[in-house]
């Protein structure tokens, strides 16, 4: 046999539970799995429609379309001049994002525990996969977005130059949240039902009807801990070219890394004995 | 060749039991105990899979702690097909997950050289809405292969599967069978180093079986690393060199897959292929006559509990005559693990059906000749019989037991067949065959 392999990969199985963060040269070695998961999972989604990605663009719009129509002409929110159309789609589309691919990561473990008691591979491929999915609607939504700001003829501002980052974050988020949740639910039934009312929370708690403005100074920094906060806002500002509010930003990254950290490190830490409490 | 494969040492994977249901898996009840006693909580709530130290010793003598393995140790060889059995619950799937890296061993340590792709179900990952072509490619690569590998056994894995067809059809509006064949094509055609495998044999139809069985011979020829768990042992004799036979979380024989498999089916009977009474005074039978002693012999007339089914099997009874006053018809019966007699026999050495037997020492063989057992347990009663209607000296029923088992090299009555073949004994007949070609025998 091919001896050179057989002495490349040794693994070695033992009892210990160290704490250890994601391990990447793993990850790498599964990649080919890791695309085929991701791509189930898009592929899956629209099986036996008849719109199929047409209701990618479809949802965040029926949203946008009520949002504006109850908070910006029943409501008549105040959006410092901003026409409320694009006030809550630039909010809506990474909301929506936000929203759906936290909850599939956080239900990844209980809704694969059949694959989890079968087969190994990084336990870790669970929750991320549906934050590389559901980037495939967030990039069909943008659609939704471009044509928005082009109807209201948005010019782009070098804060346009955040955005990487602003989707790095938006990526963060539901990640991080994703892995405390998936490897709680697991052992924990209260927390699959109470994971609904947790991420509404989270979601609703963030400036997507409102203005962040509105938050009493007082208690405006506890507020911006909130990390979607923190991204909603940063998309508003990044691509209508209202001055960068800092103030609700870095706090809010700050909290998305070290959510993101732990949630990575405590997954680790609980992933060997997923299969032993399911 | 020398190169360790799979190392495992002193491996013991523990289970708590009965508390499972108990163990705060909800967090309102968590919270309720936590205010009523957080000692105890803390300790209910890590016990699911941590275990103090006094729960591991060998002095612990609570329940709640199933050791589903316990100092395991083994060693596999590079190109070693093992195969691994045991009844239900002696941890042989338990053994499997531990190697596949799905479950943490409590104590222990495992090491493996090389890739494993491991098969505890086929189809693992299969999603019925894709199809036959995406399911394959997402079927593979949770099996371990690149994506490259699939591309190049594609082609095979399909016409192996023999579903061409339906390769654009979702898996959903497949026929069971189709499933199954399509899950199996694809782990037939992994080339890992090491490859585990877990009861996959039990699919499929017979001649898809057959082709799955001559699929996973070559693969072991190959050169590859097997461990293979089964309850068919006409497989695991059939593919494996090796045998591990675990019973209660250890491992209880570890040898030659062939002594491993009569090994496991004689075990836990309370039987053997001999059985012997040393002590005259313990010894059935009465004044005139005592057994001494059963055995189950080969052609050489030596002990054996594991029969090749193409080779005769000698039942013997040795018994000590004290008196001359009875005609002796030693006489033995063979009963299958169904409870159905398979025959009976009686004496045919004639003379002895009118004659007296002198005081002395008497052995009495009966030849089963081969080909005519079926394949699995076989219970051998005997008895003393006499003239006198209802008189038997002495009658043991199950006396000893062995075991019949067909390696499938040919020159048996399954002739290429490796699927069931059912009946209380297995000849090997002559069949002939009489062939007249379509159009004449339309002409006739």
């Amino acid at each position: 046999m091919n001896n050179v392999t057989q002495q490349d990969m040794v693994t070695v199985i033992t009892a210990e539970r160290g704490w250890k963060f994601i391990d990447f040269a793993e990850l790498k070695n599964y990649r080919d799995l890791f695309y085929f998961l991701v791509w189930r999972d898009i592929k899956v989604l629209y099986a036996q429609t008849i719109l199929g990605f047409a209701w990618a663009i479809l949802n965040p719009a029926i949203q946008i379309i009520v949002f504006s129509v109850i908070f910006g002409q029943v409501a008549d929110i105040e959006t410092e001049g901003i026409p409320y159309l694009l006030f809550t789609t630039v909010a809506i589309i990474p909301w929506t994002y936000m929203s759906d691919s936290m909850t599939a990561a956080s239900q990844s473990l209980v809704a694969g525990s059949q694959m989890l008691g079968k087969i190994y591979f990084p336990r870790v491929m669970f929750p991320l996969t549906p934050i590389l999915a559901k980037l495939v609607d967030f990039s069909i939504s943008l659609v939704i977005l471009v044509g928005v700001m082009f109807y209201f003829q948005v010019t782009p501002t070098w804060n346009l130059l955040l955005l990487p980052v602003l989707i790095l974050a938006m990526m963060l988020v539901p990640t991080g949240i994703g892995m405390w949740l998936a490897a709680l639910a697991i052992r924990y039934r209260d927390v699959r039902f109470a994971m609904t009312y947790i991420i509404k929370l989270l979601i609703y708690s963030g400036p997507i009807v409102y203005s962040a403005s509105k938050i009493p100074p007082d208690i405006r920094f506890w507020y911006s801990i909130n990390p979607i906060v923190a991204v909603i806002e940063g998309f508003r500002s990044c691509l209508i070219g209202t001055p960068i509010e800092w103030q609700y930003i870095v706090p809010g990254l700050v909290s998305a890394v070290i959510i993101f950290l732990s949630g990575a490190i405590y997954f680790r830490r609980m992933e060997k004995v997923f299969v032993d409490v399911i | 060749m020398s190169q360790s494969a799979i190392t495992v040492e002193n491996l013991s994977k523990v289970y708590r039991i009965g508390l499972r249901e108990a163990a705060s898996d909800s967090i309102g009840r968590s919270l309720i105990e936590f205010v009523k006693s957080p000692v105890q909580n803390y300790r209910k709530y890590r016990s699911l899979y941590q275990f103090s130290k006094d729960e591991l010793s060998d002095e612990y003598k609570g329940d709640d702690i199933l050791w589903a393995l316990k100092n395991v140790s083994f060693d596999v060889k590079q190109g070693e097909v093992v195969g691994i059995i045991g009844v239900n619950g002696a941890g042989k799937s338990t053994l499997l997950k531990l190697i596949s890296r799905i479950t943490p061993p409590t104590i222990g340590k495992i090491t493996i050289r090389g890739r494993v792709s491991s098969l505890l179900e086929v189809g693992t990952g299969f999603h019925p809405e894709l199809t036959g072509r995406d399911n394959v490619y997402l079927n593979g690569t949770i099996l371990g292969m690149r994506k490259l590998e699939v591309d190049k056994k594609f082609d095979e894995i399909i016409a192996f599967a023999g579903i061409d067809k339906f390769l654009d059809t979702p898996v959903k509006r497949y026929s069971m069978g189709m499933r199954v064949r399509l899950a199996f094509a694809v782990a037939a055609h992994l080339e890992p180093e090491i490859l585990i495998i877990d009861e996959v044999l039990a699919v499929g139809d017979a001649e898809f079986q057959k082709k799955c069985l001559n699929k996973m011979e070559d693969v072991g020829k190959e050169g590859r690393t097997v461990l293979f768990v089964s309850h068919n042992m006409a497989a695991v004799t059939r593919l494996c060199q090796r045998g591990i036979l675990l019973s209660a979380g250890g491992i209880i024989a570890d040898g030659e897959a062939h002594d491993i498999v009569s090994n496991y089916l004689t075990a836990g009977m309370g039987t053997s292929a001999a059985r012997e009474w040393p002590d005259f005074d313990d010894a059935p039978g009465d004044d005139s006559v005592r057994l001494r002693a059963v055995r189950v012999v080969d052609g050489e007339g030596q002990l054996s509990e594991g029969f090749d089914i193409r080779q005769p099997i000698g039942l013997q009874l040795e018994f000590d005559v004290l008196r001359d006053d009875q005609l002796l018809m030693p006489y033995f019966s063979l009963t299958n693990d169904e409870g159905i007699m398979i025959f009976s026999t009686i004496d045919q050495d004639l003379r002895w059906h009118t004659e007296p037997r002198a005081p002395g020492r008497y052995v009495s063989t009966a030849w089963v000749p081969g080909n005519l057992l079926s394949e699995g347990m076989a219970y051998l009663t005997v008895a003393m019989r006499t003239t006198v209607r209802k008189y038997r000296p002495f009658h043991e029923f199950d006396a000893v037991a062995f075991n019949v088992v067909d390696k499938m090299e040919g020159g048996s009555a399954r002739g290429e067949w490796v699927g069931r073949l059912s009946g209380a004994v297995r000849p090997k007949l002559d069949w002939t065959t009489e062939y007249r070609a379509a159009s004449k025998a339309a002409e006739g």
